[in-house]
């Protein structure tokens, strides 16, 4: 430890406390920037690549025969999906009709912060599939919306939403049974799943809004 | 640089003596989060592993820098910005490890464990000595909850290394009690944690007082020879 000469006062004790405690929070965020700075690309590359990887799961090949990851467009920040930065959306259609869109969303309200999502909706309005890109929900607890986490290999929590659609299920019904909805959830982890259901149902009815607008504009594809 | 003694004292102290889990009873919240399976015990004491040589280390070469009255803030701030610095490195560039890993690494900064060898020793030790506690105290960390995840997930499940093709796709968990096996959910759930620990506690405990016992045995005799003649 560094002892201070007898001489200073106590207003300069506390002055070069402060400046020494200014140096290390100066020094030390600039490691987290650096750090973060240089991480970025890297770490965004593999987000997108797991992110081509997930779109498979929520809508099977053989049901379009569109080049998908071309045929996208780029949506502004839309809170109705919890999205406060532009988001990637996806067209699948098949001959050139309409099949489905393909979209992230985010549950602001897990219990460790946001839960992402990649939903695709049918042009029908039916729920093709749904899973989680990115969340910190608990391990072993609640991370069993992860289709990898899932104890229940043969029907994992996060399929229940396949097949839903507005027109069958009520608003009403898009939540965990707990709640008075058809979700099934486990015990000891309800927020996750009410969070996510919440998310989901959103998505489709923002889905059911704008889909023909979607589907018709062509500027922003590539 | 360092004897072959003080490196004794400093692995006996972190894997038995000071043990973080039954014996400083430290860094019960993610002992309890994680430890459903050995696995998953297993790999949040790795990550513990490296954070806390690598934050024992950065505070024992910065230890003559920081004045003692703002050392908790500092060490914090260090502890935190080195966290995140691995959690981002990890990310970026071994990624695989990092989808296994990934999730334990930010629950170590709520770990007092790291605060408290931070404090403990490497405020007063030089770099090498506070970088092999960091290591011995994070092994110790390791058999605790690799042990203490092992019973719960035999009891709760009848498995043990359940999660292991997460890490190594190609393993499989095994089954070591029947597939009828009913299961034992308080095992998994904190309480049997809390139970289990307990009862880890007490057989250290138990083990020490023999141990002491022997030890009082064997130097009485001598003592008893001499007071006879």
């Amino acid at each position: 430890m560094t002892v201070a000469p007898k001489e200073f006062s106590a207003s300069g004790m506390a002055l070069r406390t402060a400046a020494i405690l200014f140096v290390f929070v100066i020094l030390f965020t600039g490691l987290l920037s650096a750090a973060y700075l240089w991480t970025r690309p890297a770490i965004e590359a593999s987000a997108a690549e797991e992110k081509m990887k997930l779109v498979d799961e929520v809508l099977p090949r053989g049901e379009y025969d569109n080049a998908l990851l071309a045929d996208t467009l780029t949506l502004p920040p839309t809170p109705q999906l919890g999205l406060d930065e532009p988001s990637t959306l996806y067209r699948a259609r098949l001959g050139g009709k309409p099949v489905a869109l393909v979209f992230e969303a985010v549950a602001p309200d897990g219990y460790a912060g946001k839960i992402r999502l990649l939903i695709a909706v049918r042009a029908d309005g039916q729920v093709a599939g749904v899973r989680v890109t990115q969340h910190k929900e608990t391990p072993g607890l609640g991370d069993y919306i992860e289709v990898r986490k899932d104890k229940n290999k043969a029907r994992p929590w996060i399929t229940q939403f396949t097949g839903l659609a507005l027109a069958q299920v009520a608003d009403g019904e898009w939540k965990v049974k707990k709640d008075g909805g058809r979700i099934d959830y486990h015990a000891g982890a309800t927020v996750t799943p009410r969070a996510v259901s919440k998310a989901v149902l959103k998505a489709v009815k923002w889905a059911a809004a704008h889909r023909d607008q979607f589907f018709a504009e062509t500027g922003a594809a590539k | 640089m360092i004897t072959r003694d003080e490196f004794r004292t400093i692995a006996g102290n972190g894997v038995w003596k000071q043990n973080t889990s039954i014996v400083q009873i430290l860094g019960l919240c993610p002992l309890l989060a994680v430890t459903t399976n050995a696995v998953n015990g297993i790999m949040l004491s790795l990550a513990t592993i490296l954070v806390m040589a690598l934050s024992n280390v950065a505070v024992a070469s910065l230890r003559n820098f920081i004045p003692h009255e703002i050392r908790i803030p500092v060490f914090i701030l260090i502890v935190a910005a080195l966290v995140t610095v691995v959690d981002l490195l990890f990310n970026a560039n071994l990624h695989e490890l990092y989808l296994v890993l990934g999730i334990f690494i930010p629950l170590i900064v709520t770990n007092c464990i790291v605060l408290a060898r931070v404090e403990a020793f490497a405020a007063k030790n030089p770099p090498l000595q506070s970088t092999f506690d960091g290591i011995f105290m994070g092994v110790g960390m390791l058999w605790t909850l690799a042990l203490l995840g092992g019973m719960r997930e035999l009891l709760g499940n009848g498995t043990l290394f359940g999660g292991i093709d997460m890490v190594f796709p190609g393993l499989q968990p095994i089954q070591l009690l029947p597939e009828s096996y009913p299961g034992f959910l308080l095992a998994l759930l904190p309480p049997g944690a809390f139970i289990l620990l307990g009862c880890m506690i007490a057989w250290k405990n138990w083990l020490d007082a023999r141990a002491a016992a022997r030890a009082q045995r064997r130097s009485r005799r001598p003592a008893a020879v001499a007071g006879a003649h």
